[in-house]
């Protein structure tokens, strides 16, 4: 096949595409992991994320016309138990009946390991997730707490030593403190120890922290790859921008072209400057996506030469502890969001109060122009 | 061996369809071969002619449905539905307040239960027998009313309509109870709390939420008690006497003493049809919304 | 929200009479005299008198034996059964799931009938053979139900991890989904069992002369002569099936209780 001069990607799916009777839960997905790497899928439910990971596990098999393959191996045919991948389930899945060490044993007695080998090896995985095998050991799921069983479950996939890790949600169900020093560890983890990571997840501040590089799904589509810069920076779609964090959209007509910069008109006459597009002739609809955070207040008229600017009246202030977000009514009754670092409101309030007439101000590279979805 | 039985498994995980019948046939097979085809010739016997040694011979009649104009025959028809019905009706009056109190408690809601699942699970048999030892001449109600001056002479208890659907109810009770209950357990209290908020004392909180929720508990109850009691025949055989004649016992008649295959087929056929009736009755309402307030 | 003090009498009364004849049964099969229910006496002599009655020691045996052989087979084929249902997605599948409930619904008295008339049909002679097929055949039906329930509640991905974790269909089954099935499986199996060993009315109609059960030589009993030994089987019936049913209640629940 494509044989690549350099490195085999871990994980290739080619045109892969699933139905369940008439719905698509997965259609033409194309994209490559590369080893090592801490490969998100992220997108809201029903968008094909989990069904793409039980794809490449393989509990479904891909319609006729894709192909999916493992370091460069074609697995379709494969059975889960033949693709030498490990899992975390989103509840763990841990065996009710098994104790903690037959549960983390149990791949390696599938593999016939001998029990002289499995003892310190179920020791070492434990103590990798930190949980200490002289206490643990013996007990039974039911007695663990869920952060425990959620380190458990971890174990005994990384006990293995696998080169592939999928990982379906695995922090849904745990309480935000502990969530976010999970994420930590399986961050620390996947670097220490150069497993491929392909993790799912719903919620967008997760796959940011975490990741390599994200995959946005949408309707069982791809709709961008990148990096979480680039994917939150540059976002190509208008679900994506929405989709991560906060966005700003804002509509017009290519007017024209002077010094690098493209005039956008809108309806009510006002007209902001893009950054030069390729392909974009006069007349084109655009749509601009800009984040709360690239955006300023300005008293009416004050936004400097240069900047984007909107008036607007003050519709609310909303504090939000590091920031404050202050949304705005534009003429054209949309409503934008500026966000402000928060100094303070008891030593250094923000001058802006409801009903205030205020200006908001940005620079023509924050536009981030979109495709029309 | 391993990889033989792995070969194996691969080829039939690469063919699902053929997974699965492979675990449906052997018991499919026996329901198949074993109620299906034996009903399906029942209702081949009940349209032939009555054999002489009993069984059957060739020749197409229907005058063994015929028969059940007969009024001899439709009065055991209709002393059966009502007998089934007034079963039924004595269960629900009966047994709802026992499922309403089960559910209701909580400490000793798993010994109340089991106390109504023990006799639900004994010999059918054993319980029936129980009623003729009370309820004979020489029986305990007898003997105690004789005792307490109460009356001079044994009561006839046994061998009477009464006998017989003391022994029905007894019986087929834990069939009404367990339904409702497992209806009631489920309700949502909070809806009772909202009701009591909006100004609903006791007995309209009970008529406008609770009763009508548990209404599938209670289909589903009257015809777990309905049916079999339609294709009853122990209770009328051993309390009733001869006496007390229902479909089941004129069933039993046909294929013992009366020899006649066919009549016996048809009269099982009118059985079951009207379990049919009631059953896909109780389908048709299982698919309609459940009952809200009013 | 409390409950009416009345609701608790009628409640207690109904109880009463669910259990009064049965204790009676129970109390008066200790007793001495043969014919009244004047109180004679505490014996065991009725018990003793089973012992001497092959007839009755017999039809334990019959019991027993189309007991353990149709439980065991009705609980093979019926999880086999519900295995099939809940996992595959097959086409004729609402069908089989009607056909499952029929004999559910179907009256004693008629599947006793139709087994007969196909045994005779079919020149299949009446005996143990026959009581076991038409007690496999009720039993099915119930064993899958309960199966169904069981496999309703389990976490589908316990099969995906092992498979995963490299085990193959086969292995997964007998390390996974058994022991978690087990329970209820069990359970099923004791309810089974005791439907079989309690059954009156269908074998009765597949026994034949030479093969009767305990319930139908009971019947017999009963129809003949009513004397206390009836009382001290009836009894002993009792406390087995108590004990029966008390396993596979607290079979049924410990999983529950999860």
């Amino acid at each position: 096949m494509s044989a690549s001069a350099t490195t085999v990607p871990a994980v290739e799916f080619r045109t892969v595409s699933k139905a369940f009777g008439p719905t698509k839960a997965v259609e033409a997905l194309s994209l490559t992991i590369a080893r090592g790497e801490f490969f998100s899928l992220l997108g809201p439910s029903g968008c094909g994320k989990t069904t793409t990971l039980r794809l490449l596990a393989g509990f479904e098999t891909p319609d006729p016309g894709g192909e999916i393959l493992i370091h460069g191996e074609r697995v379709t045919s494969k059975r889960p138990y033949q693709r030498h991948l490990s899992m975390v389930f989103q509840n763990y899945a841990l065996f009710p009946h098994l104790s903690v060490e037959r549960n983390v044993a149990f791949g390696l007695e599938q593999r016939r390991m001998p029990a002289v080998g499995i003892r310190p090896r179920v020791r070492q995985a434990l103590e990798l997730v930190r949980l200490d095998p002289d206490t643990f050991s013996r007990r039974m799921p039911s007695q663990l707490s869920g952060g425990q069983r959620q380190r458990i479950a971890l174990a005994r996939a990384l006990v293995l030593e696998p080169t592939i890790l999928l990982l379906d949600e695995p922090l849904g169900a745990i309480d935000l403190k502990l969530r976010k020093e999970m994420q930590l560890e399986l961050k620390a983890l996947n670097q220490r120890l150069g497993i491929t990571f392909v993790y799912v997840t719903h919620d967008q501040e997760e796959a940011l922290t975490m990741s390599d590089r994200i995959a946005v799904m949408d309707r069982a589509r791809i709709v961008q790859v990148g990096t979480p810069a680039e994917i939150y920076e540059n976002p190509r779609t208008a679900f994506v921008a929405g989709f991560i964090g906060e966005s700003n959209f804002l509509d017009g007509r290519a007017g024209g072209q002077a010094g690098g910069r493209w005039t956008v008109r809108r309806r009510d006459g006002l007209s902001f400057l893009i950054p030069d597009q390729a392909g974009l002739r006069e007349g084109t609809p655009i749509r601009i996506a800009v984040r709360p955070e690239w955006m300023d207040l300005f008293l009416p008229g004050q936004v400097p030469a240069g900047e984007n600017s909107i008036l607007g009246t003050v519709r609310d202030v909303i504090y939000l502890g590091e920031t404050m977000h202050v949304i705005v009514d534009g003429a054209e009754a949309e409503a934008m969001t500026v966000a402000v670092r928060n100094e303070g409101q008891l030593i250094k309030p923000l001058p802006w109060r409801r009903g205030d007439a205020v200006a908001v101000g940005w620079l023509p590279e924050d536009c981030q122009v979109l495709e029309e979805a | 061996m391993g990889r033989l039985r792995r070969r194996l498994l691969g080829w039939l995980w690469s063919r699902p369809a053929l997974q699965g019948w492979t675990l449906i046939a052997p018991a499919g097979g026996w329901l198949l071969l074993f109620f299906l085809v034996p009903i399906g010739i029942m209702v081949g016997y009940s349209v032939m002619r009555r054999g002489i040694y009993g069984g059957v011979e060739p020749g197409f009649t229907l005058e063994h449905y015929a028969r059940f104009f007969d009024p001899l025959y439709l009065a055991i028809l209709r002393r059966t539905l009502v007998v089934s019905a007034l079963c039924t009706l004595i269960c629900l009056v009966l047994g709802y307040p026992v499922a309403y109190l089960i559910a209701r408690s909580r400490r000793w809601r798993n010994l109340l239960l089991f106390l109504v699942v023990l006799p639900f699970w004994t010999s059918f048999l054993v319980r029936t027998f129980a009623m003729i030892f009370l309820f004979r001449d020489t029986g305990l109600v007898n003997t105690l009313l004789l005792r307490l001056g109460l009356i001079e002479a044994p009561l006839t208890l046994l061998y009477t309509p009464f006998a017989v659907m003391a022994g029905l109810v007894y019986s087929f009770l834990p069939f009404m109870i367990l339904p409702i209950y497992a209806t009631l357990e489920r309700q949502d209290l909070s809806l009772l709390e909202a009701a009591a908020v909006l100004g609903a004392p006791p007995a309209a909180r009970f008529r406008r939420v609770t009763l009508p929720l548990s209404m599938p508990g209670v289909v589903a109850g009257c015809l777990l008690v309905f049916i079999p009691a339609l294709g009853s025949f122990l209770p009328s055989d051993l309390l009733g006497g001869a006496k007390q004649m229902l479909i089941g016992n004129l069933i039993q008649n046909q294929f013992a003493a009366a020899r006649n295959w066919p009549f016996g087929s048809a009269a099982s056929l009118v059985v079951m049809a009207t379990v049919l009736v009631g059953v896909l009755a109780y389908l048709r309402t299982g698919h309609r919304p459940a009952p809200g307030m009013r | 929200m409390r409950t009416p003090r009345w609701l608790g009498s009628i409640v207690a009364v109904v109880y009463f009479f669910l259990h009064l004849p049965l204790l009676v049964l129970v109390v008066f099969s200790f007793n001495a005299s043969r014919f009244s229910v004047e109180w004679s006496g505490f014996t065991l002599d009725w018990y003793r008198r089973i012992l001497e009655r092959s007839d009755i020691l017999a039809g334990l045996r019959i019991s027993l034996v189309v007991g353990i052989v149709s439980t065991a087979l009705s609980t093979v084929l019926g999880t086999l059964l519900a295995l099939g249902l809940a996992r595959h997605r097959l086409r004729g599948r609402s069908a089989l799931e009607s056909l499952l409930y029929v004999p559910l619904v179907t009256p004693e008295i008629v599947v006793g009938i139709s087994l007969l008339i196909l045994f005779a049909a079919l020149n299949i002679g009446l005996g143990v053979a026959t009581i076991i097929i038409a007690h496999v055949a009720f039993s099915i039906s119930f064993v899958t139900v309960v199966v169904l329930a069981r496999l309703a509640g389990m976490d589908r991905h316990l099969e995906e991890a092992a498979l995963i974790l490299g085990a193959d269909e086969w292995t997964t089954f007998f390390r996974v989904t058994l022991p978690q099935l087990l329970p209820g499986v069990l359970s099923g199996a004791l309810l089974a069992f005791t439907l079989s060993f309690d059954d009156y009315v269908i074998t009765s109609f597949v026994a034949g002369s030479g093969s009767s059960t305990l319930p139908v030589v009971v019947y017999g009993m009963v129809r003949r002569n009513i004397e206390p030994t009836v009382n001290a089987i009836s009894t002993l019936v009792l406390v087995f099936t108590s004990i029966l049913i008390y396993l596979a209640d607290r079979l049924g629940r410990e999983r529950r209780a999860r």
